[in-house]
């Protein structure tokens, strides 16, 4: 069981925690002709741009109610309906996702209410779908923002049926922020393998992937699930939800549609894909292909030949819970041993794994790793300071990846993902070896060898 | 902070058009807003100065988001871009408990880190919560020994502009005359040392370094940077300069002008991107000085540089000649960058003046004539219906701006604060210049607007990309 004990400090230093307005705002980028409208000073919106901008080297839509001094404190409402009426009469968006920040959390705003009101009073924009979702940045960190759009997303606009099957080959895929658009587009080839059709909540396989489209420029997302999909999805024959952080959005989509639904922890890792794999051959049954069969081989096969730089691999982690999860049974699986593990929240599903977890940040993260003798550092962009100093590789994952190029379109999951997740950190992990430092015996002072300069013990004897 | 204490900032009497409706400061539409706080752009302001501790008090979005993501360099300690925040809970802003919080992080940060100094930003939260941060600075002050520094400027406040505008008054109120200078030590040259500030300069990508040599050859002793590459004890001794430089901004006037007004510091205006912008500079140092031989030295200095850049230069003058910019920066460099492209022989088709001042607007029509295109709507489809209509070859913008434009298959320079390449001084325009080059030659564009073969095969005169036969 997870030891799991949060550092008692009043300052937070090197941050690892992303706000929940980000994951909120990150889960309606998977929708199609989307565009998440953040409640909040232009500040909190900024912010997020950058953040996703650089991430994903993608233009981002993402918009503000523009908060002031005067509706800070007078109520800001007012904002809320008049950017609504800006976005809808402007962008002509299928989906606004109303999201809440720390400062109109603590003002008290209540946007459902607001909502409300502004639908009775604007019918011409009923066309429109607003998701509102409560996200304080004082609680939660971006995992738990992304699973709250999530229930929000499925509340608003699953409706409530009893027609599970009448779409008898499509498979709902509930897809948690851990994963990157090179992980669900892998997913979605996965399943179709099955000759299953996915419709995966949200798609940012379809939005984020990084591709040019003909139009030039446009102010919504770029692809990513349609509306009319989403209202689909208790027409399905199953659910496959992936991260325990949506466990509750599943439990609403199972409520509402009564759709079974599978759940899986994470998809790295031979068990973890096996369970998988075996799960869409049972929903489909079909049998599983000649090539999945040779991708599971081909994972067996690197998983021996890096088992001799995994074994015992001392290893430090920090990332949000899901991820955190995923890697560690991944790693764990291979005989590495996670010496420090760092979470920014609580959650329940940390207490499940077999290692000590702090709840803290990347200095915690630093001290942790220097004190148990880590050799590798696996977490996002800011980690490089870190590692830098810990004179220690990084592997990055997580969110932010800005000073990587390409970061977003990596696949982890699935056997081809696992395995080059083994083949990088082997390979980081090999470069990290040291000899014993050369020894000079006493005996050689006259002879010719005492004249050897700069002589080390033999490079890597490389067969 | 009071609301009257933030309209009086907007009352800047060293502004030559103080008495007009300062666009830079127009209230931003929702849902139709771009661009940061004045809690954004109190870091940017301050966030160089690199041996401080740069709390950030509130909740996690303020810090966690954005740390670590400006591009100022420091020549040595890297403490400010350590990112500390003191993450507030639910419950620490429910039960009230967000000063005492605040009160132990800047513990925590003075004994983890020995900073020369704490600077405390207010956020929205914190600052909607009524958070007494003057009085837990001065307590902590006193408590812990080590200057601790309210910085008063929650996003809600306005815009980018006036966040700096509030870091500069925390400097003045705070920082800026608590200390005396060092005497400066003789220079091997035997020449005499003059003091000058800098206000206004980030050290972005380093590219002061392009610059700083030639000060030390001059004899001029930067004694104090706002911010970049700056110390909390060098800030402190600014009111001692015999002359400030503001570096292509407007927003930190009112340090300078409070400068002149409470010491007799005099001040000019410049800018370090361009060949003729840095002479000009130089030169401004020595004529405020008033020294004849460093006049004469200056501008010795000047012709020996000014020879090499354009030696160096020659060759991208050649390939960038009548090549046609939109240049939107939404802000202070609207003018400085248009002198430095037209050095290299480029045309500025148009500015972006969403956040300048009216006086940067005056500098642009000196710059590029009374006609001259300026942009309010820095909208993406803005930007490029006017990069289309003026026929541009290259648009150069901030960050938020780049993947716009690859995305409509356009050419861009990325000129903001998270940039990678070092631009300022003569040195930096052989870089500007190269990186202008490589993304306007790049074969990249030719090849990503051609159509597949067999698009073009089979449905010829079909618009880009369609794909028609599914």
């Amino acid at each position: 069981m997870a030891d799991l004990t949060k550092t008692v400090k009043p300052l937070s230093v090197s941050p690892l925690k992303s706000s929940q307005p980000l994951g909120a705002a990150l889960a309606f980028l998977g929708l199609a002709r989307a565009l998440p409208l953040m409640h909040g000073s232009q500040g909190c919106t900024a912010f997020g741009k950058v953040f996703f901008v650089r991430h994903f080297r993608e233009p981002i839509p993402l918009q503000t109610t523009a908060m002031d001094q005067v509706s800070a404190i007078m109520g800001a409402d007012e904002n809320i309906s008049a950017a609504l009426c800006t976005l809808a009469e402007k962008n002509q968006p299928d989906i606004i996702g109303l999201v809440t920040t720390g400062l109109s959390e603590t003002q008290g705003t209540d946007i459902h209410r607001t909502l409300k009101i502004f639908r009775a009073e604007h019918p011409q924009f009923d066309h429109v779908t607003i998701v509102p979702v409560n996200t304080p940045d004082f609680l939660g960190c971006l995992e738990t923002g992304f699973a709250l759009a999530l229930d929000a997303i499925i509340e608003t606009l699953v409706p409530e049926t009893r027609h599970v099957g009448r779409r008898p080959r499509q498979v709902n895929v509930l897809a948690s922020s851990m994963l990157t658009p090179g992980d669900v587009e892998t997913i979605k080839e996965w399943i179709e393998a099955f000759g299953l059709r996915p419709v995966v909540l949200p798609d940012i396989a379809d939005s984020l992937d990084g591709h040019l489209v003909p139009a030039e420029c446009s102010s919504l997302t770029l692809g990513g699930t349609p509306r009319p999909e989403i209202t689909t999805l208790g027409e399905s024959i199953a659910t496959l939800s992936i991260g325990k952080s949506l466990d509750k959005a599943a439990d609403r989509l199972k409520a509402r549609t009564g759709v079974p639904d599978y759940r899986f922890g994470g998809l790295m890792g031979l068990e973890a894909c096996d369970a998988f794999t075996k799960t869409l051959a049972e929903i489909s049954g079909e049998p599983v292909s000649a090539k999945l069969e040779r991708q599971r081989d081909q994972l067996q096969d690197a998983m021996v030949d890096s088992h001799f730089m995994l074994g015992f691999a001392r290893l430090a982690l920090a990332a949000d819970p899901d991820l955190l999860a995923m890697l560690t049974r991944f790693l764990q699986g291979v005989g590495a041993e996670i010496v420090a593990a760092v979470s920014p929240v609580r959650a329940e599903m940390l207490s499940a794994l077999k290692i000590e977890i702090t709840v803290g940040d990347l200095e915690d993260l630093e001290h942790l790793a220097r004190r148990h003798a880590a050799a590798l550092v696996i977490t996002n962009s800011h980690g490089s300071e870190t590692a830098r100093r810990l004179n220690l590789p990084l592997l990055r994952a997580g969110f932010p990846q800005y000073d990587l190029v390409g970061g977003h379109a990596r696949a982890w999951v699935g056997y081809r993902g696992t395995r080059q997740a083994l083949f990088d950190l082997a390979n980081l992990l090999q470069a990290q070896h040291h000899d014993p430092e050369p020894y000079r015996s006493l005996y050689w002072q006259d002879s010719p060898r005492a004249l050897e300069v700069g002589a080390t013990a033999a490079a890597h004897l490389v067969c | 902070m009071r609301a009257s204490e933030i309209q009086a900032l907007f009352d800047e009497p060293a502004c030559r058009h103080n008495h007009k409706e300062k666009s830079g400061c127009a209230r931003p539409r929702p849902g139709a807003a771009a661009g940061g706080c004045a809690f954004d752009g109190a870091q940017i302001a301050l966030l160089p100065i690199a041996d401080v501790a740069h709390i950030v008090h509130g909740p996690i979005a303020c810090s966690g988001n954005s740390w670590d993501n400006r591009g100022a360099r420091s020549s040595g300690t890297a403490l400010y871009r350590i990112g500390m925040t003191t993450d507030l809970s639910e419950t620490d802003v429910v039960m009230g408990r967000s000063e005492k919080r605040l009160f132990h992080a800047i513990k925590q940060a003075v004994e983890n880190y020995h900073p020369a100094a704490v600077f405390v930003y207010a956020t929205c939260v914190t600052a909607l919560i009524g958070d007494d941060m003057e009085s837990i600075c001065k307590a902590a002050t006193a408590r812990w020994g080590v200057p601790v520094i309210p910085v008063d400027a929650a996003g809600f406040y306005g815009t980018k502009n006036l966040g700096n505008r509030l870091a500069g008054e925390a400097m003045f109120k705070y920082v800026i005359g608590a200390a005396e200078p060092k005497p400066a030590r003789a220079h091997p040259a035997g020449i005499p040392t003059y003091d000058v500030n800098l206000i206004g300069e980030y050290n972005i990508a380093g590219e002061f370094w392009n610059v700083a040599p030639l000060f030390d050859e001059l004899g001029l002793r930067i004694l104090g940077s706002l911010s970049g590459d700056a110390r909390f004890a060098e800030v402190q001794t600014m009111h001692r300069a015999r002359v400030t430089m503001v570096v292509c901004a407007k927003a930190l006037l009112n340090v300078a002008r409070k400068l002149r007004e409470h010491y007799g510091i005099p001040f000019f205006e410049g800018s370090f991107y361009g060949v003729q912008d840095t002479s000009a500079a130089l030169r401004d140092f020595a004529r405020v000085i008033g020294d004849a031989d460093l006049i004469a030295r200056t501008e010795t200095l000047i012709a020996r540089e000014e020879a090499k850049a354009h030696t160096a230069l020659q060759p991208w003058r050649q390939r960038l000649k009548g090549k046609r910019v939109l240049l939107y920066t939404g802000g202070v460099k609207s003018w400085s960058i248009v002198s430095a492209l037209q050095d290299l022989g480029m045309t500025v088709v148009a500015t972006g003046t969403k956040k300048s001042t009216e006086e940067d607007k005056a500098r642009i029509r000196e710059l590029m004539g009374a006609d001259a295109k300026m942009i309010d709507d820095g909208s993406p489809k803005a930007l490029l219906s006017t990069y289309h209509e003026y026929r541009a070859d290259i648009l150069i913008a901030g960050g938020r701006n780049l993947y716009t434009a690859l995305k409509a298959r356009i050419p861009f320079l990325d000129i903001n604060q998270e940039r990678e390449f070092a631009y300022a001084g003569y040195r930096g325009m052989e870089e500007l210049a190269r990186q202008l080059a490589l993304s306007i030659e790049s074969p990249v564009w030719q090849a990503v607007r051609t159509q597949a073969p067999w698009a073009r095969q089979n449905f010829a005169g079909t618009t880009m990309g369609a794909r028609a036969h599914g």
